[in-house]
């Protein structure tokens, strides 16, 4: 995918910018603050309609203004979102408004980096299963289709759970929603295992690359439903009404990270798991590219901060695949490092903001 | 918005409480009103007051209706089958159609927990004991929307009925009437070729 042009018009710091951008390599400069992370926020948005950094679309609008508007476009596709206050998000692609907002998922694919993405390694599951959904969202949009519907009959059934008001709980009406969420729990669950088998070599292949100590990636995938699983949460029903809320299900699914066997999280050291993520990530640029057939727009916000310069040099030498990656957008503050690391690349535009 | 008078924006915040009216359209209403003959808006006041203060529901279907007996006992219906709807609205729509000529039971919305509706804040029970009462009911029709909580309001309708052997039916869903399959989303389109039904000329 490329992505040609782009208009934001009071989307956080950008008041009114236009750019227009390189096929390949984009380099995003300037100092702390004019915007460069805000500007990879922005094509994120046109991919997933929300921001990548967790934000709510209000903060996301210029300070005094109503409204924020993105106008993409790609080579094959516009793609344009635009949300102001009390109102709904309004989002069109090449000027039709689709039937829900979740349809442009997978339209254009994405992957970004982001400097706290080592959170993902430190936090709960949840960070975990989020990127694990982002990429089967990419692809499947039956699996995206069945996540929405699952998170909202577990909502009904946490909210069953929660009335207290002396009257016995609805047994029958409980039921009802654990025969919805089961058949959904398989299926989300299931779906999960799968897309760890497949995406475990990518992952190693991509550690590989980056580091040479010979330690080897791994990825532990825990989940309650599995053989028998409707029994025991039917027979966790009482529990779930003592806490009043749902403890068995895929909303508990992890994806542990392991390196040679052991959590990563606890004896990883920070380049280790800065080198994990960036794996990780470029094994999702690959995994999608193989599944969808284009190749994805690849986000690296200050991704050389932390970095010793031969890794640096070895992660330059990388994205200079011209088979391998196509358009890239880089942001960096120190705009010395970029132009020299670039220096002989003739297809790399620099943006300074 | 600041106004030259306080009877109009008293006026004004009223009919603007109303569904899909904004401030605006709410003082244009108001300013047509005092532009009409008086009792142009004497009519429409007491209209709303009578509608308040006297509409009743019936006491078997919970129809809106001027009387607790509605013309749902009316001897032309087909008394063997109850149609499920959510709303009022519902029932118009499915006697427009002209197809159906059962009996119809409000329920007034559908199960949500999330917004504080349970199976006892809809009219579910009092179907259930109107079934069980009549013997002449042999069906019962679901037309809920195809939502999640339509489902779920149809799945725990269809679980209280289980016992009583009576036979539980529901509206098709699949391909509106004079449009593409091409445009039709997967879901609806996947439903109705697992429901698919024989082709007949008639």
């Amino acid at each position: 995918m490329i992505l040609k042009g782009l208009k934001l018009t009071s989307f956080k710091n950008h008041p009114e910018s236009s750019f227009e951008f390189g096929e390949r390599i984009n380099c995003v400069l300037g100092k702390n603050g004019v915007g460069k992370t805000n500007l990879l926020d922005a094509i994120y948005y046109l991919s997933f309609t929300k921001s990548a950094v967790g934000s709510q679309d209000r903060l996301a609008i210029t300070h005094d203004e109503r409204a924020f508007t993105l106008f993409g476009t790609y080579e094959e596709l516009t793609i344009a979102i635009q949300f102001e206050k009390g109102k709904v998000k309004t989002l069109k692609i090449d000027g039709q408004e689709p039937e829900r907002l979740s349809d442009v998922i997978g339209k254009v694919p994405l992957v970004i980096v982001l400097p706290d993405d080592t959170s993902m390694i430190k936090e709960g599951s949840e960070e975990r299963r989020k990127f694990f959904d982002g990429a089967l969202s990419q692809f499947d949009g039956e699996y995206l289709k069945s996540l929405l519907k699952y998170n909202k009959v577990l909502k009904q059934r946490n909210s069953l759970l929660k009335i207290e008001d002396g009257r016995s709980l609805n047994k029958k009406l409980l039921e009802t929603y654990d025969d919805q969420l089961i058949p959904l729990a398989v299926d989300i669950s299931n779906k999960r295992q799968e897309m760890k088998e497949v995406f475990l070599p990518f992952l190693q292949k991509n550690y590989a690359d980056l580091h040479e100590g010979g330690e080897v990636p791994g990825l532990n995938f825990k989940t309650h439903v599995t053989e028998g699983f409707e029994g025991r949460f039917k027979a966790n029903a009482q529990k779930d009404q003592i806490m009043q809320r749902t403890l068995m299900g895929s909303h508990k699914d992890d994806f542990e990270f392991l390196l040679d066997g052991e959590l990563i999280k606890k004896f990883g050291s920070q380049g280790q798991q800065k080198t994990f993520i960036i794996a990780l990530k470029l094994a999702l640029y690959d995994f999608l590219k193989e599944k969808t057939g284009k190749k994805p727009l690849l986000l690296l916000d200050d991704i050389f901060d932390k970095l010793d310069d031969s890794r640096i040099e070895l992660l330059v030498s990388l994205l200079l695949d011209h088979d391998r990656f196509q358009q890239i957008f880089i942001t960096d503050a120190r705009k010395d490092r970029s132009k020299v690391l670039f220096k002989k690349e003739k297809e790399v535009n620099f943006i300074e903001l | 918005m600041e106004f030259p008078s306080q009877l109009v924006e008293r006026a004004v915040e009223e009919i603007s409480r109303l569904p899909g009216i904004g401030k605006k359209t709410a003082l244009r209403l108001a300013l047509h009103l005092l532009k009409q003959p008086e009792d142009a808006t004497f009519e429409l006041s007491s209209a709303l007051k009578e509608l308040r203060e006297n509409i009743k529901y019936c006491k078997t279907c919970h129809i809106i209706a001027d009387t607790e007996e509605c013309t749902c006992q009316n001897a032309y219906r087909d008394t063997s089958v109850i149609c499920v709807v959510e709303d009022t609205p519902d029932v118009l729509a499915i006697r427009n159609t002209g197809q159906y000529n059962g009996l119809f039971h409000v329920l007034g919305g559908r199960i949500s927990p999330m917004d504080g509706i349970g199976p006892e804040n809809v009219k579910i029970d009092s179907l259930i004991s109107r079934i069980k009462s009549d013997d002449q009911v042999k069906e019962v029709i679901l037309a809920l929307s195809a939502t999640m909580e339509g489902d779920t309001t149809s799945f725990y309708i269809t679980k209280l009925l289980k016992e009583s052997g009576i036979k539980v039916t529901t509206i098709a869903r699949g391909i509106p009437v004079g449009s593409e399959l091409e445009f039709a989303d997967e879901v609806t389109l996947g439903r109705s070729i697992t429901t698919r039904t024989l082709f007949s000329q008639d």
